[in-house]
C-alpha cells in the first residue's frame, strides 16, 4: 500500500512540474467550453424559434438534459478518445528510455503495486480533468432547471469511460519504449473500443449484440441517458481489470527478455 | 556477503553467461572485469534481482535474490550502465522517492537524504532538475540513490564511463570511501581503476570466469594489463557465444 502512496505521489508529481498536466487541461477545458457555449446558444435559439410556432406545449418538451448536457457528453467522450492516450503514453514508454525501470524493479516493490500505482495516478489525473468541467452543469443549475440524477449518471459513465481509456492507454505505453508509438497504439484502441459498435446493425444476430455489448459509445450512451444497467458496470470493470492485468504481465515479461 | 553459485544466463539460444561461481567477502571491493559483451551487466542484473538467472543461485547477505527476493533486494544499491534518473524530479524528490520505495522508514529519510547528498557531493545541486545536470553530476546522482538506503551491497555498472578525468578521480575517491561499509561489486573494462579501487578481481570472458584472485596475488611482478590479456587469449570463445552484441541490451 505505502509503495503504491509513493508511486501515485511521483506519477502526479510528474504530470505538474510539467507543462503536460497544463496544457492537457487547458485543451480539455477550451474544447469543452466552446462545446458548451454553442450548445447553449443552439438551445436558446431552439427554444424561441418553437416558442414563436408552436406555442408553449413544444416548448414544453425541450429540456436542459437532452439538448445541452447530454450532446456536451457525447462531445467530451470524444475528445478523451484522442487525449487520454496522450496523458498516458509517457507512463510505462519514458521509464523504459530512460532506463528507470531498472531501478523499479530492482527495488523492493511488486510489479502489481507498480502497474496499480501509475493507474491510480492516471486515473486522479483524469478525475481532475472531468472534474473541473463540472462548472458546467452547475451553471445550468444556477440558471435553469435540468435533471440532477441523470447528468449525475452521465458524469459517472464519463469516469468510466475514461478510466477504461486509461487502462488502455498505459497497457499500449508499457508495450513500447517509444512515446509516439504508445499514444498512436492507444489512440487506435480507444478509438476502436468507441467505433466497434457501428456494424452492429448489419452483422447478424450472433455477432450484432456481441459488437454492440463491446461497444464503449453504447454502455456510455446509456448512462449519460440516465440509466445504470448492472451490465454496463461490469463491462466498464472487466475491461478496466483486464487492461490492468495485461499491463503486468507486461512490465513482468521485461525481466524475462 | 555475495555468493553466485553456478550463474547460468540464456536469452533464447543465446547463452550469455554460463555457470559464472564466485564470492565477495563482506566490506570488500570486487573488480569485475571482462571485454565488452563478456557477460558482465547480465550477471549484475542477476545480482540485484532485475531477471531471473537460468540456472543456479545467488545469495546476497543470506537472502536468495529469487526465493527472498525483496529481503535481498533492500540490501542491495544498483547503479546501472546509464544511470536510472527521471529527469523532471529534482535531486531531493528524486532521492527521497528511491529512499521510500527501498523501503526505507519515513523517519530515517531526512537523515539518509543528507548523508547521501553529502557524501555524494551533491549539497549545491540539491535542488537543481536532474535533467539539467551535467554528466558527472548525473553520475554523482546515480551514486547517490545506490547508497541511500544505506545497503549492505553495491553493485556498480561502470560507474566512470564518460565522466571526464577530474570526474573520474572524484567518483573513484567515494568508491574507496564507501569500501568497509558496504561490500562493492564494481564493473568496468578500464584495468587501472581496478589497480586503484579493488581488492579482489573476478575476470570474465565470454560468459565464463577466467580467473578469480585478490589483486595483490594476480599483479607480482606484472602488470593487471598482462594478466587481463593473458587470462582473456588463453580462454577460447565456445562457439555457441559470438553475438556480443546482443548481450548488453536485452529489451
Amino acid at each position: 500500500m505505502r509503495n503504491i502512496c509513493t508511486i501515485v505521489g511521483k506519477e502526479l508529481r510528474s504530470y505538474f512540474v510539467s507543462p503536460v498536466a497544463y496544457v492537457v487541461l487547458t485543451g480539455f477545458l477550451l474544447l469543452g467550453g466552446w462545446f458548451f457555449f454553442n450548445l447553449l446558444s443552439r438551445f436558446n435559439l431552439l427554444l424561441s424559434l418553437y416558442l414563436q410556432a408552436q406555442g408553449q406545449e413544444a416548448v414544453d418538451r425541450f429540456n436542459l438534459n437532452d439538448y445541452v448536457i447530454s450532446p456536451l457528453m457525447h462531445n467530451l467522450a470524444i475528445v478523451l478518445v484522442i487525449l487520454v492516450p496522450m496523458i498516458t503514453m509517457r507512463a510505462y514508454a519514458e521509464e523504459r528510455k530512460g532506463g528507470t525501470y531498472e531501478l523499479l524493479l530492482t527495488s523492493p516493490v511488486r510489479t502489481g503495486e507498480i502497474v496499480l500505482g501509475k493507474f491510480l495516478a492516471s486515473f486522479l489525473f483524469i478525475a481532475i480533468m472531468i472534474g473541473l468541467t463540472l462548472i458546467y452543469p452547475a451553471i445550468l443549475i444556477a440558471f435553469g432547471n435540468p435533471e440532477f440524477g441523470i447528468m449525475a449518471s452521465g458524469y459517472l459513465g464519463l469516469l468510466l469511460l475514461a478510466t477504461v481509456f486509461v487502462s488502455v492507454g498505459l497497457l499500449t505505453s508499457s508495450l513500447t519504449e517509444n512515446q509516439i508509438i504508445a499514444a498512436v497504439s492507444g489512440l487506435v484502441s480507444t478509438l476502436l473500443l468507441y467505433v466497434i459498435g457501428w456494424p452492429a446493425e448489419t452483422a447478424g444476430e450472433v455477432l450484432g449484440p456481441l459488437l454492440r455489448y463491446l461497444s464503449v459509445t453504447e454502455h456510455f450512451a446509456e448512462m449519460v441517458r440516465g440509466i445504470i444497467d448492472t451490465r454496463a458496470l461490469i463491462y466498464f470493470a472487466s475491461l478496466i481489470t483486464l487492461a490492468l492485468f495485461l499491463t503486468q504481465r507486461s512490465v513482468e515479461s521485461l525481466r524475462w527478455r | 556477503m555475495i555468493e553466485v553459485q553456478h550463474l547460468t544466463k540464456r536469452y533464447g539460444d543465446l547463452t550469455a553467461v554460463s555457470d559464472i561461481s564466485f564470492n565477495v567477502a563482506s566490506g570488500q571491493i570486487l573488480g569485475f572485469l571482462g571485454p565488452n559483451g563478456s557477460g558482465k551487466t547480465t550477471t549484475m542484473r542477476v545480482i540485484t534481482g532485475f531477471m531471473p538467472a537460468t540456472g543456479g543461485t545467488v545469495k546476497v547477505a543470506g537472502f536468495d535474490i529469487f526465493d527472498e527476493s525483496f529481503e535481498a533486494r533492500k540490501r542491495i544499491g544498483y547503479l546501472p550502465e546509464s544511470p536510472p534518473l527521471y529527469n523532471d524530479m529534482t535531486v531531493a524528490a528524486y532521492l527521497r522517492f528511491v529512499a521510500r520505495i527501498k523501503g526505507m522508514p519515513k523517519a530515517a529519510i531526512p537523515d539518509a537524504l543528507d548523508r547521501a547528498l553529502t557524501r555524494c557531493g551533491l549539497t549545491k545541486v540539491t535542488n537543481r532538475v536532474t535533467g539539467h545536470l551535467s554528466k558527472g553530476f548525473r553520475q554523482r546522482v546515480g551514486l547517490a540513490q545506490a547508497i541511500i538506503h544505506n545497503p549492505e551491497v553495491l553493485i556498480l555498472d561502470e560507474p566512470t564511463v564518460g565522466l571526464d578525468p577530474q570526474q573520474i578521480i572524484e567518483i573513484r575517491a567515494l568508491i574507496r570511501e564507501l569500501a568497509g561499509h558496504h561490500t562493492v561489486v564494481l564493473s568496468t573494462h578500464i584495468l587501472p581503476e581496478v589497480a586503484q579501487v579493488c581488492e579482489k578481481v573476478v575476470i570474465i570472458n565470454a560468459g565464463r570466469v577466467v580467473m578469480e584472485d585478490m589483486l595483490a596475488n594476480l599483479t607480482q611482478g606484472q602488470t593487471l594489463e598482462e594478466v587481463f590479456l593473458k587470462a582473456i587469449s588463453q580462454d577460447e570463445t565456445p562457439a555457441e557465444i559470438q553475438k556480443p552484441e546482443s548481450l548488453e541490451v536485452p529489451a
